[in-house]
């Protein structure tokens, strides 16, 4: 294939990725949307493959046959619960092989430097590459080799962004994947020294990218990977829990700016059109996250609550409890229900028994609505995707701002395993952290129900005054118990 | 000091204002009790039961008034009790002020204070001597009573071996204490309540109760109930005409009608007309506990009980709080023991009549020779006034107009500056980048700009999905990978091999993962 019709394959491939995202607009167009993305990738690959400069066809098989089975079995196999922590693990893979793909730049930019070296001064610029194409170089170390020495310092720097931003995506994902299955605490945590240490990596890697510039050695690069490695997994272990949507959505625009910066060193205009239009589409993403928390872009990536500026308001009053018998008579008189899902729901594994539940009170007549607040959730959208796997219909779920007037006409409010997005502490109490953070106003219905596992403060640690309302009643237990057992009074 | 209960003079007052129990507690306050010989015995308070709490009993009514310094009493004077007050003396008891002139001057010129119950302020602290309140709960309970009484059926449905037994259903009009108690024992009683009020804030506290707001189709603004402290206003002639319409329609299903509207120094509006009455079933009943002031229906006799043609009870009793003396005793008197306790600050019992208290001075009518009613207003309002709603404000044409160019110029002087600063950024990259790179940075720059305007318009709900698909999409960097591999160094190959394995998973799964997500979405 002549380069021309790769260069076409990936203006087709750039023009499908653009249309593929821009299809996430509505959920009838997203289906097709996907389509227009599988068939640019296979475009630009398949391209690539059987373009100039190609090689080890046998690998190149045999890697992505593997690769393929790997991940149709991943996609099969993850639960909708668990795509938080599949999303954070995918956007490690993107940040290891931009390392990977940077470190064979550098050793094919040393291994072409040798080969110059190596030949007699006598010959000209078109000899030399006569010379060099006659001892095998192929591909990549070819279009090196044409580079003048301003390019290839030019290269460098691309290289060096490229592998560093690769290493704190590769790290802050493994983080971030840990946090989010589990297995590594979610509490926000810093070393010692905090910031300073994450400024201190970052201005060491600076020095160390110009004694790369310099021809120092190889071992600079390798040197500001272990920086970079670092800055990843603390950057992110300094990151509550609560925040994480925010932060998936920040490392899927670093994936993608990794990619764009190695697209710069490879000289290849699909990579650089890609990774800006994943880069910017996870930039867009956190500032909406951060704009529905009322979080300032800066203090969620430097990790953290903000400080509080005085004592929180006193919280009076006491937690009233309720059983299921309680909650189903409310809802038998109930004629407007919002329902108020959260990362509790998603952790009990309850949208089933919300969904029947759901179905139940739409049959007699019932007007039920989901309240999606932005940040719900570990992924930005995850309610969503929750409710739609237990097939509720999405036309009554409702973002905040849709539903938020509606709360004072609602007659029950049920609130399954939220807690920060209802709390109205945003609004009454100046002092509190979450202060100013838009929230849904659910305390506003007539009555509500809080489904909750325990008395005790949710991730984020903040009291919630919600619970000590005199309109509110807890229903405790394991969101899932709780509702089959509701689901027993609540005849179908 | 003495405080002495006197007996009620009142034909069928059967209450008194001192119990052995609130004795013991005036006592604690520093006071020494008198009662009159037989003062209790209606309410099932024995004199043995009094001097076993240290009451002083005393055999006539003369002696027990000279002796006292404060006299406590359940109803108003009567003229000769008025002329037996002397210089300094308190009377505290029911006085209705506003319809007692005469009595009131007349106890004011004899030198006594006068503290009235029923002016006592309806303000939170105030509560615990809020002896209408008390009686007012009293009424309403036994309005129930008094109707099932007269009532022959059950007020709870009953499916039985013998037949099914319909739930009664009762109307309570006026949702005030007495309402509310008179809803509370109806429900729980078994019967369907329905309630009305003409001000509708109290409707979530009907409901509270277990019964049934009914609600007009008059759209009014109604007046704020802080603004009369509580109570009920007269309302408009065409809402009392809707009101009307409404009850019309109940009357047919209603069994048992429990009135309880008054407005504060007026005769009892008419709520329940002669034609309703005719309209409701044999058997049925209606207590008017306005029955004092005129009643709430017209046919209504006070003090007595009446069967219409049609065979509808009409129950006019005043004396319900009387007609359970005991209970009826115990929370007055418990009302009056606090109404000492705040006027002897020192529990030193000696009576310090503090007119600068809100609450002293407002139930207080005569004082030091002069008549002191009606009070000025309370300080403190009963309840919080409604905070008026604040409504956006129309804006004008013009005003609109402008807004638009302010903010169209706001607007463009921000991009203006962005666009300003972009390229003198872009010209000083490419002052020292060569063109080769130059040419890759305007589609770069481009594609950045494209990704910025395409993912506003990505709706909330697919926020996860799109994750899923610039993930996939982020595998692009197998391209990279792909153009490594065909180095010749061993080294380059096995890492570009690596990278290809990692971004095909990170490809695949991710658009598999985004189509199964999006499978899940469906419409209702």
């Amino acid at each position: 294939m002549s380069i021309g019709i790769v260069s076409a394959a990936y203006i087709a491939a750039a023009i499908l990725f653009i249309l593929s995202l821009g299809g996430l607009s509505g959920q009838e167009s997203a289906k097709r949307a996907v389509w227009y993305g599988i068939v640019g990738m296979a475009l630009a690959a398949f391209a690539t493959v059987f373009g100039p400069g190609m090689g080890n066809y046998l690998v190149v098989l045999v890697m992505i046959a593997v690769g393929a089975y790997a991940g149709q079995y991943l996609a099969a196999k993850v639960e909708m619960t668990e795509m938080p922590q599949l999303v954070a693990a995918l956007h490690s893979f993107v940040g290891l092989a931009a390392v990977f793909i940077g470190f064979n730049a550098d050793i094919e930019m040393s291994r072409v430097a040798d080969l110059k070296s190596g030949l007699s001064p006598s010959l000209n610029a078109a000899g030399i590459m006569a010379a060099l194409h006659d001892m095998g170089l192929a591909g990549f170390a070819e279009k090196v080799a044409h580079k003048t020495s301003t390019e290839i310092n030019i290269l460098k720097v691309e290289v060096f962004l490229g592998v560093f931003i690769g290493a704190v995506t590769f790290t802050g994902s493994v983080v971030a994947f840990g946090k989010l299955a589990g297995k590594v605490d979610g509490k926000a945590k810093k070393l010692p020294g905090g910031h300073a240490l994450n400024a201190g990596a970052a201005i060491l890697s600076v020095v160390l990218l110009v004694m790369y510039m310099q021809g120092v050695g190889s071992w600079t690069l390798y040197a500001m990977t272990l920086l970079a490695l670092f800055i990843g997994y603390h950057l992110i272990m300094g990151i509550g829990g609560a925040d994480m949507p925010v932060v998936v959505s920040m490392l899927n625009s670093y994936s993608g700016w990794a990619a764009a910066a190695i697209g710069f060193s490879l000289s290849n205009d699909l990579l650089i059109v890609t990774g800006a239009l994943v880069g910017s589409s996870g930039a867009i993403l956190s500032y909406i996250m951060c704009k529905a928390m009322n979080r300032s872009f800066i203090s969620v990536i430097l990790g953290g609550f903000g400080g509080t500026t005085g004592p929180a308001m006193e919280v009076t009053g006491e937690q009233i409890a309720i059983d299921a018998d309680g909650v189903a008579a409310a809802l038998e008189d109930a004629d407007s229900v919002v329902i108020i899902p959260g990362y509790g729901m998603a952790v009990a594994q309850a949208q089933q028994s919300v969904s029947e539940l759901t179905k139940r009170l739409r049959a007699k007549g019932k007007k039920v609505r989901f309240a999606i607040h932005p940040v719900a959730g570990r992924l930005p959208g995850h309610m969503n995707v929750l409710l739609a796997e237990a097939k509720v219909p999405y036309d009554i779920v409702l973002e905040m701002d849709e539903i938020n007037d509606d709360f004072p006409e609602t007659d029950v409010a049920i609130v399954i395993g939220s807690n920060d997005i209802v709390n109205p502490a945003a609004q009454e109490d100046p002092n509190s952290p979450i202060a100013g953070m838009p929230v849904l106003e659910c305390w506003k219905a007539k009555q509500v129900f809080v489904s909750k596992r325990g008395q005790g403060t949710g991730y984020s640690g903040i009291e919630n005054p919600l619970f000590y309302k005199e309109n509110t009643r807890m229903f405790y237990g394991d969101a899932k118990k709780s509702l089959d057992e509701l689901l027993t009074k609540i005849s179908s | 000091m003495k405080i002495g209960t006197p007996k009620e003079i009142f034909e069928g007052e059967n209450r008194v204002a001192m119990t052995p129990d609130s004795a013991l507690q005036l006592q604690k306050l520093g006071y020494s009790c008198a009662i009159e010989s037989g003062a209790g015995k209606s309410a099932g308070f024995s004199d043995a039961a009094y001097a076993a709490a240290g009451v002083e009993v005393v055999k006539t009514a003369a002696a027990l008034w000279k002796d006292v310094d404060v006299v406590a009493k359940v109803r108003p004077p009567s003229d000769a009790e008025a002329k037996r007050l002397k210089e300094g003396q308190l009377l505290i008891s029911f006085f209705y002020p506003a319809a007692n002139k005469d009595l009131m001057e007349l106890s004011a010129s004899k030198g006594a204070s006068v503290i009235a119950m029923d002016m006592v302020p309806r303000i939170s602290r105030a509560q615990k001597m809020d002896a209408l309140s008390s009686m007012a709960n009293i009424a309403g309970y036994r309005a129930v009573i008094e109707a099932g009484n007269n009532f022959g059926r059950f007020f709870t449905g009953q499916v039985t071996a013998a037949g099914k037994v319909p739930p009664a259903k009762v109307l309570v009009v006026g949702a005030g204490v007495a309402g509310l108690a008179a809803i509370g024992t109806a429900t729980s009683l078994g019967a369907i309540t329905y309630a009305f009020d003409v001000r509708p804030e109290v409707a979530e506290q009907v409901e509270s109760m277990g019964a049934q707001f009914v609600y007009l189709d008059f759209e009014e603004q109604q007046q704020d109930g802080a603004a009369t402290g509580g109570y009920a206003a007269p309302s408009s002639p065409e809402f009392r005409e809707a009101q009307l319409k409404k009850f019309r329609e109940l009357a047919p299903e209603i069994d048992i009608v429990i009135t309880t509207a008054l407005i504060p120094n007026r005769e009892a509006p008419e709520l329940w007309t002669p034609d309703m009455v005719t309209a409701m079933k044999s058997g049925s009943v209606i207590i008017d506990l306005a029955a004092e002031r005129g009643g709430n229906c017209k046919l209504t006799v006070p003090d007595q009980k009446i069967i219409t043609d049609n065979g509808v009870t009409i129950v006019g009793y005043t004396d319900f709080p009387s007609r359970m003396a005991s209970q009826a005793s115990t929370l007055y008197s418990t009302n009056i023991r606090h109404m000492m306790t705040d006027l002897t600050p020192n529990k030193d019992g000696q009576v310090l009549h503090n007119m600068d208290d809100d609450v002293i001075r407002g139930a207080t009518i005569a004082h030091q020779k002069a008549v002191t009613f009606p009070p000025p207003p309370p300080k403190v309002q009963a309840i919080a006034a409604a905070k008026p709603k604040e409504k956006a404000k129309e804006l004008t044409p013009e005003e609109k107009r402008a807004k638009e160019v302010a903010a169209f110029k706001a607007q463009t002087k921000s991009q203006v500056i962005l666009l300003g600063v972009g390229t003198a950024l872009m010209l000083l990259v490419g002052s020292v980048a060569p063109e080769s790179f130059m040419s890759h940075f305007i589609v770069f720059a481009l594609a950045c700009f494209v990704g910025f305007q395409v993912i506003w318009g990505v709706s909330h709900s697919l926020h996860t999905p799109l994750m899923a698909v610039t993930n996939a999409i982020s595998g692009i960097i197998i391209l990279g990978a792909l153009l490594q591999i065909g180095s010749g160094s061993w080294l380059v190959v096995i890492l570009a091999g690596i990278s290809v394995l990692i971004a095909t998973i990170n490809i695949v799964g991710g658009f598999l993962v985004t189509r199964r997500m999006l499978a899940m979405f469906q419409k209702s």
